[in-house]
């Protein structure tokens, strides 16, 4: 009787232990955002069929260099993305001294990027955004200031499930939320994280690290 | 008994001055916990919790003699904005401060409070001051 009782916990405790081991191997892979469709197509004559996932569409730029940057230009890159505009008074100056943190965590690796958006083309130019880049004390080609067509910026938000709207109303001219969204190399979104709030930028910067041990896939997009 | 009445008189007094002194203190402490929240809802955005600013875009405001030698148009700084470019810890700083709509005693609140925080002790900027510095606004 009583080796019964033992084996019965030693085999509990060996449960629990797989069970928790099992438990933190998913909670360290990063979910995958945004619609998803299966598709079924015939490969050597059999079968299959594969989750084809939302990924962020084409799209070009100019940086503050004034160098062209395209969704190419983001191959086998990890990346990171909001939306701004140089003169904004609420939230932005928070949101870019919390990605100051994620720039300094990933400027001298080379397959983490950072893009900031500006949702005010008109008034961030290039030069605009060069002083700006030079102000925060950036340089080197890791975090990029991006400017283009309006219509498309507004447009792209979207893609990256990120608010912007213009409001005469708000000190400013335009609302938008200060989301970071991360997007791994298959340019699918794996996380969103509150750009104002310290601690969530905290784990974007693990999450990123998380995204970098992720092994890579072989299914191409 | 008469070593009591004494006694008695002798704690009346020493109450009596620290009722007074407590008088000033509380009125600063009034001041000073009213604008830590008018600074944490309406300045930590840009200038940081710590008043240390962003980089070379928003000057920090941990700069004592700048506070002392500008004192009297603070007010007017946090009430119209600021365009000028001013000079912080010897660093030139130029982009442009939003007008902040305050009334007088929330200013008066949260300039004694950044005056007394950040490494600052420069004690109570009260609203008569506020008031009056605010009529001079360039």
């Amino acid at each position: 009787m009583k080796t019964l009782i033992i084996a019965i916990a030693i085999a509990s405790g060996l449960f629990m232990e797989t069970a928790c081991t099992s438990n933190s191997n998913t909670q360290k892979a990063l979910p995958i955002y945004g619609n998803r469709e299966p598709v079924t197509k015939t490969v050597n004559g059999k079968t299959i069929t594969d989750t084809v996932y939302q990924t962020i569409p084409a799209f070009q730029f100019v940086n503050q260099y004034g160098k062209t940057i395209t969704n190419k230009s983001l191959d086998g890159n990890i990346y990171v993305a909001d939306f701004f505009f140089t003169s904004c008074p609420s939230i932005c100056p928070v949101m870019h001294r919390n990605m100051l943190n994620v720039y300094n965590a990933f400027k001298d690796g080379n397959n983490v990027k950072i893009l900031s958006y500006s949702i005010d083309p008109k008034h961030d130019s290039v030069d605009v955004l060069k002083k700006y880049a030079d102000k925060l004390g950036i340089s080197g080609n890791t975090w990029w200031f991006l400017q283009g067509n309006k219509e498309e910026t507004y447009k792209l938000a979207n893609n990256y499930l990120v608010a912007v709207k213009e409001d005469s109303n708000t000190p400013g001219g335009y609302i938008h939320s200060g989301y970071f969204v991360l997007i791994d190399k298959q340019k699918r979104i794996r996380g969103t994280y509150d750009g104002t709030n310290t601690d969530d930028v905290n784990k974007l910067i693990n999450d990123i690290k998380t995204l970098q041990s992720e092994p890579a896939e072989t299914i191409a997009q | 008994m008469k070593s009591i009445l004494t006694f008695f008189a002798l704690a009346a007094c020493l109450i009596l001055f620290f009722a007074c002194q407590n008088e000033k203190q509380i009125e600063f402490n009034r001041y000073y916990a009213s604008g830590q929240v008018v600074y944490q809802t309406r300045c930590q955005n840009c200038h940081g919790a710590k008043g240390e600013g962003l980089a070379a875009l928003i000057p920090p405001l941990t700069d004592s003699i700048y506070l002392k030698s500008h004192k009297d148009d603070l007010a007017c700084y946090v009430q119209n904005g600021l365009k000028d470019s001013i000079v912080v810890h010897q660093k030139s700083y130029s982009g442009q401060m939003p007008s902040v709509d305050l009334a007088p005693v929330e200013i008066a609140q949260v300039l004694t409070y950044i005056q007394n925080s950040f490494g600052n002790k420069l004690g109570l900027y009260n609203v008569e001051q506020v008031n009056n510095n605010l009529t001079k606004c360039k």
